[in-house]
């Protein structure tokens, strides 16, 4: 963000849901375990996005849980929340 | 009649369905450019298999806010002819227009090769060719086609008789070694409540001459060509 104007910056969790099986996390908790690490029990990947919104635009709490159910998660299989940064 | 195959930026199957049509079937087939908003007229259109937008984000997450999939999903909703292969699978799960997701292969390699799957029912626009139980060979070509919804809507989908293919070995059985990627009931590919949406992750269009080592995806073409060609049901499913 170059412009002068205020923003806010909020950053957005993507989790699988609880049950929705993770293979990349089944995958990295078993590397631990071969690393020498085996009290890692259980490993759960995500996302997370760094979103930079205009200070004064309207409704950002509205806007920013729109997209997050419209785009950066899908609802199916995805939880999202959402931190002020 | 007439398939439309849309191409999005990163398609790579696009080639494939439309020389399926026009040399192996000898039908119409036009190219619907991601940004167009127009479907030409087509009968039928096809979502093709790649990874569009470079699967950024997720498989098909940014290509369903394509201008054409507004169409699409229209057309869909007034009861067209909508067939996702692979990636246009993914695409029609994150628009909604068929249920559930497809996660990464439960083994995360990227999977390409010839596998079976049986056909479990021959009353749909897509298979009413084929005998029921039949075992078609067609590969697949993917890291993203673990089916996933939860149990209930599985089950659903299971009582509606959506399932429409299932991975199975040589001799029709479905078996854990037999389902490539973990998917759910080993579901291959499912069709739309109302039964005019296909999505599935194998590639029939890569299967519809001898000489690349199967015509058994012809059968996929031919049902719709004969769903769509024949009066009696024109309109009806």
């Amino acid at each position: 963000m170059t412009s002068t104007a205020k923003t806010k910056k909020l950053i957005v969790y993507v989790r699988l849901k609880d049950g929705v099986l993770d293979p990349q996390g089944v995958t990295i908790q078993k590397a631990l375990g071969q690393m020498g690490y085996p009290d890692f029990v259980s490993v759960r990947s995500g996302k997370f996005f760094e979103l930079e919104i205009d200070a004064d635009a309207p409704d950002i709490d509205r806007q920013v849980n729109e997209v997050c159910a419209k785009l950066l998660a899908n609802p199916v299989i995805e939880r999202f929340s959402v931190e002020k940064g | 009649m007439k398939f439309g195959v849309v191409t999005f930026p990163g398609s790579n199957g696009d080639y494939d369905s439309y020389a399926a049509v026009r040399f192996a079937m000898k039908e119409k087939v036009e190219f619907l450019w991601h940004k167009s908003e127009d479907l030409q007229g087509c009968d039928a259109v096809i979502l093709p298999g790649g990874f569009a937008h470079g699967d950024y984000l997720r498989a098909g997450a940014i290509a369903r806010f394509s201008p054409i999939m507004k169409q699409v999903i229209k057309f869909a909703r007034s009861g067209g002819i909508v067939i996702g292969f692979c990636n246009g699978f993914q695409v029609l799960t994150e628009s909604g227009l068929l249920p559930g997701a497809l996660l990464r292969n439960n083994h995360l390699r990227f999977n390409s090769k010839f596998i079976y799957i049986r056909v479990e029912r021959t009353d749909t626009p897509f298979t009413r060719v084929c005998r029921k139980g039949e075992v078609l060979r067609i590969p697949i070509a993917h890291g993203e086609g673990n089916y996933y919804n939860f149990d209930d809507d599985v089950r659903k989908l299971e009582e509606n008789g959506q399932v429409l293919f299932r991975y199975v070995d040589a001799s029709g059985k479905a078996s854990t070694e037999a389902n490539p990627n973990g998917s759910v009931d080993n579901i291959a590919g499912i069709i739309s409540a109302e039964g005019n949406v296909l999505g599935m992750m194998p590639h029939p269009e890569r299967a519809v001459e001898d000489i690349i080592g199967s015509s058994d995806g012809l059968k996929v073409f031919e049902s719709v060509l004969n769903y769509c060609t024949s009066p009696k049901t024109v309109g009806r499913l």
